[in-house]
């Protein structure tokens, strides 16, 4: 009679299929779930770099007024206060990714989804939004208004 | 014509034995008692996702799903193609009736705690299939690529985007992309008309499934109740299909009455590079979760205020469905008053904060 705890030659190369096969099985399955899974991840697009956007003539904007520039793919958003000074911010508002505007009426920085507000520093004054605008830098060339990165 | 008929059905029979389901179906009885009207909303539920598939089916014949085309197609479908815009206004009525149903359908089955032991496989399909039908609405709401459905999505993936480690590439995978472009009107359009509805239609077997073999479940005490009248139950074929079939006409007749008298919008033209319009809303059964968004303070303690919105909903939505495991009392033929208390402050919760995102 032989000891049912000691492995015999049999148990062990039964065992040795069963990994092997398992292993292969597993194996399988990855070979036919990896390209499906890189499949939905979208392929990273080539971005134009954008440093710095023209926008129009100083006398075509109006104070007291905003308005949404196309960065590269992003929106902008331009404010040129009542006293005719300019300020420019990203115009995704950094709760749920909505695109603010500027209210005359306030005096801010607004967004529509949330009722988020953000003062013309960009800061977030009220609502739900959990951070600042990131600001960008309004430069005159001429009489021409530029957007560009702030760095 | 009479002859043909029963020749066919003696064709079949010799085959696949026809005769064992009628007789099965004639043994299928549906009980009788005060809450015996809540048993039709599935049936209604059903029928409204058969006219979805049907009109969806139409409106792929002539919709395009890319940003260029997507809004111009449905201007074509609803002011060129013959009766486009009573297939498309149909189209999005039913959607919406569709949820409300599901939701009535739900309720119903939660308060008469129906999921208990043995139906919890029914609930659960029946959960997937609602949460799967919020998807079919979130990811058709884009399709139209108007204004409003644009901003939508942007905040609805967003959500998804805020959930902690898993959400990033949640949100990517929904959006084709890390912002909603052409790339996410395909994905939806994906979703939308294929993997939601596969997905669906397994759930659904399942659950008419259970249905037909477990019968109707009887409301805790029926069994010891005092016997009102003689009749306590009615055969399932044909009393109360033919029932069901009344209820789905009225229901068709009253899609057709909102769909030709109140057709629905199709607004203007999604523009990445315009800010979100005031008045900005999701479809109304996301509207409760959207008004307490607002709510949340963008700071409590130190996590995001939306973060922690995101995850109460979710821990909410995930314990609601687990109520046949929480829930012993009911499986054990017990009244189970907590479980009503807590389906009134959901009720409550609901109606409350989504006339609030009507009104404020």
């Amino acid at each position: 009679m032989q000891n049912q705890d000691q492995p015999t030659l049999d148990h062990r190369k039964r065992d040795f299929l069963k990994y092997l096969l398992g292993g292969s099985f597993v194996a399988w399955v990855v070979s036919i779930f990896y390209p499906v899974l890189a499949y939905l991840k979208p392929p990273k697009q080539g971005e134009v770099e954008v440093s710095s956007v023209k926008v129009g003539k100083i006398e075509d904007i109006q104070k007291d007024s905003g308005q949404i520039v196309k960065f590269g793919n992003k929106p902008v958003i331009l404010v040129r206060k009542p006293n005719g000074e300019f300020r420019s911010f990203s115009a995704t508002c950094t709760h749920l990714d909505c695109t603010v505007q500027y209210r005359s009426d306030m005096g801010v920085i607004w967004c529509a989804c949330h009722n988020g507000k953000y003062d013309l520093n960009g800061r977030n004054i009220e609502g739900p939004p959990p951070r600042p605008l990131e600001e960008f830098r309004v430069v005159m060339q001429g009489d021409e208004v530029l957007i560009s990165k702030n760095v | 014509m009479k002859a043909i008929l029963q020749n066919l059905y003696a064709w079949i029979d010799e085959r696949v034995h026809l005769r064992d389901l009628v007789e099965f179906m004639g043994k299928k009885y549906v009980p009788i008692h005060q809450h015996s009207i809540w048993y039709y909303f599935g049936g209604v539920s059903l029928f409204l996702f058969i006219i979805q598939v049907l009109t969806g089916i139409l409106l792929l014949l002539y919709y395009k799903g890319s940003e260029e085309l997507a809004f111009e197609s449905i201007q074509f479908i609803m002011s060129k193609v013959e009766f486009g815009w009573l297939i498309r206004s149909i189209h999005s009525w039913a959607a919406n009736l569709f949820i409300l149903a599901a939701v009535i359908h739900m309720f119903s089955v939660y308060f008469t705690k129906a999921y208990r032991k043995p139906r919890e496989i029914t609930w659960f399909t029946g959960m997937a299939m609602l949460f799967l039908g919020m998807g079919f609405g979130f990811s058709g709401y884009l399709l139209p690529w108007n204004e409003l459905a644009f901003f939508a999505t942007k905040v609805g993936t967003d959500i998804a985007g805020v959930i902690p480690v898993i959400g990033k590439p949640i949100m990517i995978l929904m959006r084709g992309g890390e912002d909603v472009t052409g790339a996410t009107l395909s994905r939806m359009f994906g979703f939308h008309v294929a993997i939601f509805p596969g997905l669906f239609v397994v759930f659904l077997g399942i659950h008419l499934l259970l249905v037909q073999r477990q019968g109707m479940s009887e409301p805790i005490g029926f069994e010891n109740s005092p016997n009102v009248g003689s009749q306590r139950t009615m055969p399932f074929f044909p009393n109360f299909l033919l029932r069901d079939l009344l209820l789905w006409l009225l229901v068709l007749n009253v899609l057709a009455v909102l769909a030709v008298l109140f057709p629905w919008e199709l607004g203007i033209k999604a523009d990445p590079f315009a800010s979100a319009p005031s008045g900005i809303k999701p479809e109304w059964y996301f509207l409760f979760m959207f008004q307490t968004l607002k709510y949340i303070p963008a700071q409590v303690l130190f996590v995001d205020g939306e973060v922690l919105g995101v995850l109460l909903f979710g821990l909410a939505g995930l314990l609601w469905t687990l109520v046949p495991f929480w829930d012993r009392k009911s499986a054990a033929g017990q009244q189970n008053r907590f479980v009503n208390y807590v389906g009134i402050f959901v009720v409550l919760y609901v109606l409350l904060f989504t006339i609030l995102g009507y009104v404020v």
